[in-house]
């Protein structure tokens, strides 16, 4: 611990600290300052690093890019659509495949239907998920899901075909591998977040509802969960903001098509995974352009939905 | 069903109104043998986990009467309300001896199904609990759990419970808005109207002024001696003019040595307040300790 | 006044059925979708082995993958292990004392001020802002842009680089490194600070000799997480450290890296390559659970 009663000086206590130590705090303050304030540029710069390269396809496409459907690069045509489609029907199909999962595991975890020696274990068990690297969990992707999806994919198209949702045979990759496993990426952390959520509703509100006589289920359903909507929405949006800026795994499956179809069956594209495939090899600055104009539209698009998800989930008082 | 509360004889009741007035003089309360108990308590030991948080209690509930259990804090005064709707086992493990009889039915037999219990034993909490949804929902949330209501009957049902926890007036224009916008009192008034709105046969309270200011306390006073007729009402407090203005009888828990809680003393009120018989009643009574 | 058990309802008498059910169903329900939550896991872990491990042998970690077509070379992938350890290393250096001064600024010295809600606010949406969009970024301001020599001293490369990819993956790891080590520095009590204070201790002393020391663990648990997450990106270096085939040449050349290998192998048209794949994949997914999990143990010690 600071020991200072050594220093002859230290009972003047006009001369409390001495000057090099003076110095030293004053020089780290403001050195710590610095790079709290550097974390703030680092959010300006991307803006405005990914905001400068867009600006020649800004110039040229306006914003007529956003509707766009060309994707066309020896001709220099560009236009975002059918990746912003591709981007919002991937993320939606996962954000629904997964809500009702991580409602089931955030309400297991947190409710006591199993002993906590039982609980805790599974809950690590989700979150373990959320460490295994996206570029792995594409691999099995490929070679796992993908073979287990294609008689599935079948035999809707075969029974449910006059539903545009699966009015084209199965292709192997496509939209709906990409939103299964943009579901299972994204359950850890919808889950988490909503146990958090779940945990801190007070209380009383449970010992009310059960002293009226309503069942635990009942009380989940009529009370915990109303009382916990706010925060089951904000980390909903956590895990939709993950699922969009999503690149390696659905870039591993999605087929890397960049089409308008109502078919999930079919083969699609996202930004991400668009600006994977072609950012290394990219040379006009129309075509680089293009694609940072693409990453901007996902960074607004990540950054609203990340904001918002954050303010609702601070009402709970649960970080992050 | 027809509603069993309303069944005291016309007699009882006029002698009811009698006992207590509103000076809180105390008047004696009527003789126990012409009660009927709603709960009898017999040897009730109660532990959370392995410690034991009461021990020997043994005490009738009458119907139609108000209870009031005093105590210093720690006493097992608001453990023991909680045995009766076995709310505490909510709290982690626990374990009772003895028997709670709720109209002769043992209440911690294997077969007893604790959302039927409940409804007849209705609770109010320390802090007002009102669920985040709108007034109207709140009150109807007891009700909807057995049975769907047509809207109608649902609608005079909410009204008459709201009537009864003298709150009617103060929501009836904003029943679809959020119980949360209420003032302190006038949540705590809605929980009361919520377990009300099931009629239970029993209504406990835990303390339920300890979070209100002493206007809303006197409202919720006022709304306690305007039950005790239609409801047998069992009240924890740990303040004891409280305990003297709305109860006719009154329980002193105390604790012992190893911290185990204890029933002193049960019997009228006016006997506990004016002649009670063990000397830690009347030292509690006179203020020398807790 | 008689015969109160027939007003009394019974107690014993079970609950509707349609309530029975409700419970029932839900019950059920929950505990179908909470094996379909973990099946992926299961079944990804079972993957991993199963086909890595054929492959697997310590021979991986010192070569590099042998050229398609030629038989009789000894395959593996000790480049790219080399290259992510070179990229993880540019990666610490610069996010270890940012993300942990910004925590400092936001548990110490602008605790509860504004500036510091901002801050923490913004360090938030810079974690969840889209790992491609950060490499696009280190793309722009290291790849794209002239290099920067003083004095025959090399600051900045230009093309791809482990530096790039460093400086990429940096700023995916401030924001989980300062939002972690903030929580722990906080939970040093105050006194603590008082009491160094009080004996005429400056706020850097205090800092580095009182409180830095009691989150250390916190402090640990975080840089593990943000280096397991670091690990195993992929997005950011396919345009920053880019890929060769051979060993790293230093850090302002593109660089092989673990990620990037299997992402390349997965799309490879050679059965053994795809077999490969699978061995790097099992190798990564190894280091990065033990990060993560030696980074679970440390929070559980230090905060419960």
């Amino acid at each position: 611990m600071a020991h200072s009663a050594t220093h002859p000086e230290d009972h003047l206590l006009t001369v409390s600290e001495n000057p090099r130590s003076n110095l030293l705090d004053r020089g780290f303050t403001v050195l710590v300052q610095g790079v709290a304030l550097l974390v703030i540029a680092i959010l300006l710069g991307i803006t405005a690093v990914v905001l400068a390269y867009a600006q020649p396809a800004i110039a040229h496409f306006g914003l007529a890019f956003l509707w766009s459907t060309a994707w066309d690069v020896p001709s220099l045509q560009f236009g975002a659509l059918p990746y912003i489609f591709g981007t919002l029907v991937t993320s939606s199909v996962g954000l629904i495949l997964a809500l009702p999962i991580s409602m089931a595991v955030a309400i297991l975890t947190s409710e006591n239907f199993l002993p906590a020696f039982v609980r805790e274990p599974l809950a690590f068990l989700v979150q373990l998920l959320a460490a295994i690297p996206s570029v792995v969990i594409g691999l099995w992707g490929i070679y796992v899901l993908i073979p287990f999806l294609l008689p599935i994919g079948t035999w809707l198209n075969n029974n449910f075909g006059w539903f545009p949702l699966f009015s084209t045979p199965p292709a192997g990759p496509g939209l709906l591998p990409a939103g299964v496993i943009l579901a299972v990426m994204i359950i850890p952390t919808i889950a988490s977040v909503s146990r958090d959520v779940l945990t801190v509703v007070p209380k009383e509100l449970r010992s009310a509802s059960m002293a009226l006589g309503a069942t635990q289920w009942e009380t989940i359903l009529a009370v915990m969960l109303p009382a916990a909507a706010p925060g089951v929405v904000g980390a909903s949006m956590l895990g939709l903001g993950r699922a969009l800026g999503e690149t390696m795994a659905v870039s591993m499956v999605i087929g890397n098509s960049g089409q308008i179809t109502a078919s999930l069956l079919d083969l699609g594209n996202t930004i991400p995974s668009l600006l994977a495939s072609q950012f290394a090899e990219a040379e006009s600055p129309l075509h680089i352009g293009s694609l940072m104009y693409l990453a901007l539209i996902l960074f607004v698009l990540t950054l609203m939905v990340n904001v918002a998800a954050v303010l609702l989930v601070r009402v709970f008082g649960v970080k992050v | 069903m027809n509603d069993p509360q309303l069944e005291t004889t016309p007699s009882e009741t006029e002698e009811l109104t009698l006992s207590q007035t509103k000076s809180g003089r105390l008047e004696p309360a009527p003789e126990p043998n012409e009660l009927v108990t709603a709960m009898k308590v017999r040897d009730l030991s109660f532990y959370y986990g392995t410690f034991k948080a009461i021990e020997g209690i043994n005490i009738d509930i009458y119907e139609g009467q108000v209870t009031a259990m005093i105590g210093p804090s720690g006493c097992g005064k608001s453990t023991f309300i909680k045995v009766l709707n076995r709310i505490s086992e909510l709290e982690g493990q626990v374990k009772v001896e003895g028997t709670v009889e709720f109209f002769g039915q043992n209440i911690y037999d294997p077969k007893v199904n604790l959302n039927r219990l409940r409804r007849q034993i209705g609770m109010v909490f320390q802090k007002p609990n009102p669920f985040p949804i709108s007034i109207y929902d709140n009150v109807a949330y007891g009700i909807r759990l057995f049975g769907r209501k047509p809207k109608v009957e649902m609608d005079e049902i909410v009204e008459t419970a709201l009537k009864s926890a003298a709150l009617w007036g103060e929501v009836k224009d904003k029943l679809n808005k959020s119980a949360l916008g209420l003032s302190g009192g006038q949540q705590q008034r809605l929980c009361i109207a919520r377990a009300l709105a099931v009629k239970p046969k029993v209504l406990l309270m835990d303390e339920p002024c300890s979070a209100l200011d002493p206007i809303a306390t006197m409202k919720v006073e006022e709304l306690i001696e305007s039950l005790r007729h239609e409801f047998t009402i069992a009240i924890v407090t740990h303040n004891m003019q409280q305990a003297s203005r709305v109860s006719s009888y009154t329980a002193f828990f105390s604790t012992d040595e190893s911290r185990v809680g204890h029933l002193v003393e049960f019997g009228p009120t006016s006997q506990i307040f004016l002649q009670a018989k063990h000397p830690r009643t009347r030292e509690y009574i006179e203020g020398r300790f807790g | 006044m008689t015969n109160h058990h027939a007003t009394a309802e019974i107690l014993s008498e079970p609950l509707s059925l349609q309530r029975r059910a409700l419970s029932a169903l839900m019950m059920g329900l929950t505990y179908l979708l909470f094996l379909v939550a973990i099946i992926p896991l299961g079944s990804l872990l079972y993957t991993i082995v199963s086909q890595g491990l054929p492959r697997f042998s310590w021979n991986v970690f010192f070569h590099i993958p042998a050229p398609i077509g030629e038989a009789g070379l000894i395959d593996g992938f000790g480049n790219a292990i080399q290259g992510s350890l070179m990229v993880l290393a540019v990666a610490c250096i610069i996010s270890i004392p940012v993300g942990l001064l910004a925590a400092i600024y936001m548990a110490e010295f602008g605790r509860n001020s504004k500036t510091a809600h901002v801050i923490r606010f913004v360090t938030q949406v810079l974690s969840a802002v889209p790992s491609v969009v950060v490499g696009v970024f280190a793309y722009g301001v290291i790849v794209f842009t002239p290099a920067i020599e003083i004095g025959g001293v090399l600051l900045k490369p230009k093309g791809f680089s482990a530096v790039a990819a460093g400086v990429a993956l940096a700023v995916l790891m401030v924001p989980i490194i300062a939002l972690t080590a903030e929580e722990s520095l906080k939970l040093v009590a105050n006194a603590q600070r008082l009491g160094s204070m009080a004996l005429g201790g400056s706020r850097f002393q205090t800092t580095f000799k009182v409180v830095i020391p009691q989150s250390m663990a916190g402090i640990t648990t975080g840089v593990l997480l943000a280096l397991s997450r670091a690990a195993g990106e992929t997005a950011p270096l396919l345009f920053t450290a880019f890929f060769t085939q051979n060993w790293p040449t230093g850090f302002d050349h593109p660089t092989p890296t673990l990620p990037v290998l299997i992402y390349n192998f997965s799309q490879s048209a050679y059965t053994s390559q795809n077999e490969m794949a699978w061995t790097a994949a099992m190798v990564l997914v190894a280091l990065v659970l033990l990060a993560s999990l030696v980074s679970r143990l440390a929070v559980r010690k230090s905060f419960r």
